[in-house]
């Protein structure tokens, strides 16, 4: 049953083993994707290419619907795998920070690293920025600590707060996901850049 | 050679969410990104200023148990990407040295947005404590309701800046 490093109290070598192999299955999906293209990542905020969409969406909902899966089986306690705990505050305002950083460098973290190994050299200037950002928030920090706390509402789930089961919540998420995709592939068709997709 | 096509997204996103679920079924965890960043950053500060890193209120929790902010799960992991990540360019053909950019801005006006981006990105991501791996799509897979605003936040965000960032893409 797992979550099988915690539960079998492996040594720490080999959880650290498995985070390099999971980093590596990441990293090769990511750049498959084609998300080390940056020009290609913009196009879900301009409608000209919605992959992002598309993968995001659908990552979610196969390991959503398959944990669920594991855990109705027995295999895995879903009790033992962390849930993100929520700060409204600092949740909101620093998603917000985020999309601006996302616009401007037109990547994220995890697809910054994607393009970086296969030599984008925008890649490596973003995650330079990064490293700066991580610097000035860790120097900031005693400025924004009490507000970074505020509203604090613990590992809170969304199935309970809408009163549901995490069955019908998994339902609704691919409903809606699926009204999502169809929306995109019109905005492909709608906003379509030739000149920048056919150069990706 | 020619660079071969990226995967289907929908086969890709299946692919993303096994790596996903593996993680959650072997560590008990989500992915991430931003995480990496930062412990690479603290390595850093606690290489050149010791003393500052120990006074700090911040980074001092990072050196508590007397090994490398580095050996940790989401650094390595975050090493495991890049190598990932490699081979996947290597595969496609995909692996040269360039600067992506639309045609119609200079190298300097990308690379310094590029710089600035991730200054705000990864500023955001440690406030929001993860960034689209870890926070909204980590958090999304285990119903966590922080996972689900931040996506919204992130991507109701950019799409409102993407209006005053057009002329660097489009």
């Amino acid at each position: 049953m797992g979550p099988l490093t915690i539960l079998s109290e492996l040594p720490e070598w080999i959880n650290l083993l498995i985070a390099f192999c999971i980093g590596i299955g990441f990293g090769f999906a990511l750049e498959q994707a084609g998300f080390s293209s940056s020009r290609k990542l913009a196009g879900m905020f301009y409608g000209y290419d919605t992959t992002v969409l598309k993968v995001f969406f659908t990552a979610a909902i196969v390991a959503l619907a398959g944990s669920q899966l594991l855990s109705y089986f027995g295999l895995l306690n879903l009790k033992l795998v962390f849930v993100n705990p929520y700060y409204m505050n600092a949740t909101i305002i620093g998603g917000v920070i985020m999309g601006a950083g996302f616009i401007m460098g037109g990547y994220c973290p995890g697809t910054g690293i994607s393009a970086l190994s296969i030599g984008k050299i925008d890649a490596l200037i973003f995650l330079v920025g990064g490293m700066v950002g991580a610097f000035l928030f860790a120097e900031t920090y005693p400025l924004i600590q009490t507000m970074a706390m505020e509203n604090y509402k613990g590992p809170m789930q969304i199935d309970e707060w809408m009163g549901v089961s995490p069955e019908i919540f998994t339902l609704i998420l691919i409903i809606a996901a699926v009204a999502l995709f169809w929306l995109a592939e019109l905005a492909e068709k709608k906003f379509s850049r030739t000149e920048i997709t056919t150069d990706l | 050679m020619n660079k071969r096509n990226y995967m289907n997204p929908y086969l890709a996103g299946v692919l993303l969410g096994l790596v996903l679920l593996a993680a959650m079924y072997l560590s008990g965890r989500g992915l991430g990104a931003s995480g990496g960043i930062k412990y690479t950053v603290v390595a850093l500060v606690g290489a050149v200023d010791k003393q500052h890193a120990m006074e700090s209120e911040y980074y001092s929790k990072y050196f508590e148990n007397g090994e490398s902010p580095l050996k940790n799960w989401l650094a390595i992991e975050v090493f495991g990407m890049v190598l990932g990540g490699f081979i996947s360019g290597a595969l496609s053909h995909r692996l040269k040295f360039k600067i992506e950019k639309s045609p119609k801005i200079s190298n300097s006006k990308r690379l310094l947005f590029a710089f600035l981006g991730g200054v705000f990105f990864v500023y955001g991501a440690q406030l929001a404590r993860g960034c689209t791996s870890g926070a909204a799509l980590s958090g999304m897979a285990v119903l966590s309701v922080a996972g689900f605003v931040t996506m919204i936040a992130i991507f109701g965000s950019a799409y409102i800046f993407a209006w005053f960032f057009k002329s660097l893409w489009i």
